[in-house]
């Protein structure tokens, strides 16, 4: 039976392990890097990130400091490794709070009817003529500066994004064609939600997420080099690129290093998302 | 010009091999020494299924085998050109003055952001430096010549307005605008109404009329026997047979060969088998003697009398849909009944609410007026939640089985899932029991369906349908997107299944040979409304419809030696 040889070959194909690409590994161990640092940032750190040396100010990198030292004399590597925790959680809280209020509009647009659907689609849409970051700004400016406020105000600009996304999904699960054959077969609708629906439309959300938190990286540190997150002399990379300005013409590291990481995390998120998303498109 | 417009000497294809992205692999090759021959005003057919390298013969032909492929020949003459190493330039040479190309799938090949003028319009702008009005002015002659309606409004239409016999003739516009020597055309017809069909076949021998060399690739046998008049049957990838097309038919020596003509179920009477002919699967009683004693006592059929009550009545069935402004009728006034171990066949143009009536008959969509009832009990007036414990009573099968699985289950789930539906326990014995009805092998449990073939995973889809142990089987065209011989065993396998179990069959398909093949009576559906409903003999043989005859006319038969039945 030739279908039968069809697909042997195909499995075959399948089974074949692909390893990993080159950027994929650089990428985890970088994630790997900046958990070590968030966790326990005095692993990597070479001198107290708070400590004034107003003799060794703007020493450049050197084996004493790899970064170099800003205008106080303190070390920028050990800033910088300081300043992952305050940066990553901006960025990662930001990433949750805009997912889940993404699910929540998303979820009511696609599931909730056509009236909700329409209302849901109407704010969004209010939502969406806002550039994100102005929105961000106007939530600060009402609550007042600093890095709850600012992890709010990214996650809630986000939102919307994330609401559009879900509720294409949802819908096009709803009217696949394996939705139909669970109704066919006669399960009920909280189990053809639950099994199929749920799962096969938040599948991606994972990737996306991923994405996302990179970009919450940049715009909390957007924020925070507007002076309105996290606020000195907290080490954090946006407010160092801003503290840093000041000598950008002869201390060129002070802004370099926070730069170059807030550059990586994103790249490094972004790499390791497309890999999610190539996995499960393979998948699918 | 006497030299052949095609002219090809060992052909080799290989994909792979280069060991990018997925690790070194052999190279495989999936078309080896492919010998071809297109003369002027004649039209050369390659057959054979799919996975026998025909497409890619046709790709490699235009150099557009993509990059991973390694194409070697020993003669690649294509338009009275030598193409063996040609650069893309050269390439692009050939496609667009040597050779016009008419794909399958006209939805993608056209652009969906651009008027059919401009598409038909380009390739006469940039080889022939025509003006615009000029080439609008062109396009608007080409597109009255493949007879599409109203030309002078369709040259300023997208593809996607148009239907699928109007992109499909776009196409072939398209193919024709420089007048090229030779026309290679890659299964056109597939998953295109009867009607369409005839007529797309028709302008490929027009074409071929006027002198050009056609190529045409397909896996249906009947298609095929039409216009060509060489045919070159392909399997894994080499050639296994070629003659003239009447001598291929009537007198294949090829084993896939013979399989494919066997495939083409217009010329088996009901119930024998298509795949194995020397076995009745149905009955011990001629087959043809049964369909004789059927169509005299008409109503009676060959099984004792049929208990009173049908195993699914569908009665005086309306809906509609608001499209846009407007109301579309999709079904109206339709009555149809289906006994116990019968099959109704239910026929027509794409469009005329074959799928209403599926997805009514399922209960996916309620009817606007009338009822359907199962075994006699109201089914289409209960509300869901109690319709959902007697779902299991009615199976369905659909088109794209693929589709009908969710991505992430394996076989395994998606079956044991079925079971638990019916509310039967999900053990690995049923499971392997249902694979065994189906004829798949039991470890396919462990796979997800995107290892499997095209015909495996219709199997699956008949098996989850089969897990409710149900009366009623509602079939929605399930063997039109596979090829000619794997259907031929999905239907057989469909065929035994009635058999053992008695179902019921609401059988849909475009296609009158599977239609005929598989039906006990006959529907003819048109805009709606069933035009013609008898005995499937009678229907056949006697057509009282003009719908039925026209459809009877345009549907692919094989043309055999005696040219009885063949299109010119």
């Amino acid at each position: 039976m030739s279908d039968l040889e069809l697909s042997n070959r195909a499995v075959r194909g399948r089974a074949l392990p692909r390893p990993p690409r080159a950027g994929t590994v650089a990428a985890l161990a970088f994630v790997a890097f900046l958990a070590v640092a968030t966790v326990a940032p005095w692993l990597l750190q070479t001198a107290d990130p708070l400590a004034i040396a107003p003799r060794e100010a703007f020493e450049p990198p050197s084996a004493a400091h790899w970064f170099g030292t800003d205008e106080s004399g303190r070390d920028v590597y050990s800033r910088v490794i300081e300043g992952t925790a305050t940066s990553l959680l901006i960025g990662v809280s930001a990433t949750a709070i805009g997912l889940a209020l993404g699910l929540l509009l998303g979820g009511l647009a696609g599931l909730g009817g056509r009236v909700l659907d329409f209302v849901v689609g109407r704010v969004n849409e209010v939502l969406f003529a806002f550039p994100g970051i102005l929105l961000a700004l106007l939530i600060i400016v009402l609550w007042g500066p600093g890095p709850v406020t600012a992890t709010i105000a990214v996650g809630l600009s986000t939102a919307p994004g994330y609401a559009r996304i879900i509720r294409g999904e949802l819908v096009t699960v709803r009217s696949s064609g394996y939705v139909e054959a669970a109704r066919v077969l006669g399960h009920g609708r909280a189990r053809v939600l639950a099994r199929h629906i749920l799962p096969n439309a938040l599948a991606p959300m994972v990737v996306l997420a991923t994405l996302g938190i990179g970009q919450a990286v940049v715009w909390a540190s957007a924020l925070s080099y507007l002076g309105l997150g996290a606020q000195p002399p907290a080490p954090e990379w946006g407010a160092m690129l801003s503290a840093g300005r000041t000598y950008i013409t002869t201390a060129w590291w002070l802004t370099v290093f926070p730069g170059l990481m807030i550059v990586l995390t994103t790249i490094t998120t972004t790499v390791l998302g497309r890999a999610l998303a190539a996995r499960d498109g393979a998948r699918r | 010009m006497s030299a052949p417009v095609l002219e090809v000497r060992g052909l080799s294809v290989a994909f792979g091999g280069d060991g990018r992205r997925r690790g070194a692999r052999d190279a495989v090759e999936v078309v080896r020494g492919v010998d071809l021959t297109v003369e002027a005003g004649t039209c050369v057919a390659i057959v054979g299924e799919s996975g026998s390298g025909k497409s890619v013969t046709a790709r490699a032909l235009l150099g557009l085998a993509g990059s991973g492929a390694l194409v070697r020949a020993d003669r690649l003459t294509v338009a009275w050109a030598d193409r063996r190493d040609a650069s893309e330039r050269e390439w692009r040479r050939t496609r667009g003055v040597g050779a016009g190309l008419v794909l399958q799938d006209a939805l993608v090949s056209l652009d969906p952001l651009r008027t059919i003028g401009r598409e038909i319009g380009d390739p006469l702008r940039i080889h022939r430096r025509m003006s615009h009005a000029a080439a609008r002015a062109r396009a608007i002659e080409l597109l009255e010549l493949v007879g599409m309606p109203h030309p002078t409004i369709t040259v300023d239409r997208r593809s996607g307005e148009l239907s699928g016999g109007m992109r499909q003739r776009a196409l072939i516009a398209s193919a024709l605008a420089l007048d090229p020597p030779l026309l290679i055309a890659d299964e056109p017809t597939t998953a295109l109404d009867v009607g369409v069909q005839a007529r797309v076949l028709g302008l490929l021998d027009e074409a071929r009329a006027r002198g050009a060399g056609v190529l045409l690739i397909s896996h249906d046998l009947a298609v095929v026997s039409r216009i060509a008049d060489t045919v070159i049957v392909l399997d894994r990838g080499a050639v296994v047979e070629t003659g003239p097309t009447a001598e291929i038919l009537g007198a294949p020596r090829h084993p896939v060969t013979r399989a494919l003509i066997e495939a083409v179920p217009t010329e088996v009477p009901r119930g024998v088998g298509l795949t194995t002919r020397d076995r009745p699967v149905r009955s011990a009683q001629p087959v043809v003697e049964a369909a004789r004693t059927a169509s005299a006592a008409s109503t009676t059929g060959r099984t004792p009398p049929p208990p009173p009550a049908p195993a699914l009545e569908g009665i005086g069935l309306s809906k509609s849909f608001r499209v846009g402004a407007g109301t579309t009728h999709a079904v109206q006034d339709v009555s149809f009944r289906v006994e116990r171990g019968r099959t109704l066949g239910l026929v027509g143009e794409s469009g005329s609410g074959k799928t209403t009536i599926a997805r009514l008959a399922l209960a996916l969509a309620a009817p606007d007026a009338g009822e359907v009832r199962l075994a006699g009990e109201p089914w289409s007036p209960l509300p869901e939640r109690d319709r959902r414990t007697r779902r299991s009573r009615i199976g369905a099968v659909y088109q794209d089985a693929f589709g009908s699985f969710d991505p992430r289950w394996s076989v395994g789930r998606i079956l044991r899932d079925a079971l638990v539906a019916a509310r039967r326990d999900p053990s690995d014995a049923a499971v392997t029991a249902l694979l065994d009805q189906v004829h798949v092998p039991t470890d396919a449990a462990a796979r997800h369906p995107l290892a499997l073939s095209g015909g495996q995973r219709q199997r699956i889809a008949i098996a989850r349908a089969l897990a409710g142990s149900p009366d009623v089987l509602v079939c929605d065209e399930p063997v039109s997107a596979l090829d000619a011989t794997v259907q031929a065993r999905v239907l057989d396998l469909l065929d035994e299944l009635q058999r053992d179990h008695g179902l019921a069959m609401l059988f849909i398909s475009h296609d009158l040979g599977v239609i005929r093949h598989m039906s006990d009576t006959v529907a003819v559906m048109r805009s709606g409304r069933i035009v013609e409903h008898g005995d499937a003999e009678r229907v056949f043989t006697a057509p009282e419809h003009e719908v039925t005859a026209a459809l009877i006319r345009d549907s692919p038969r094989l043309a055999r030696g005696d040219g009885s039945a063949g299109f010119r």
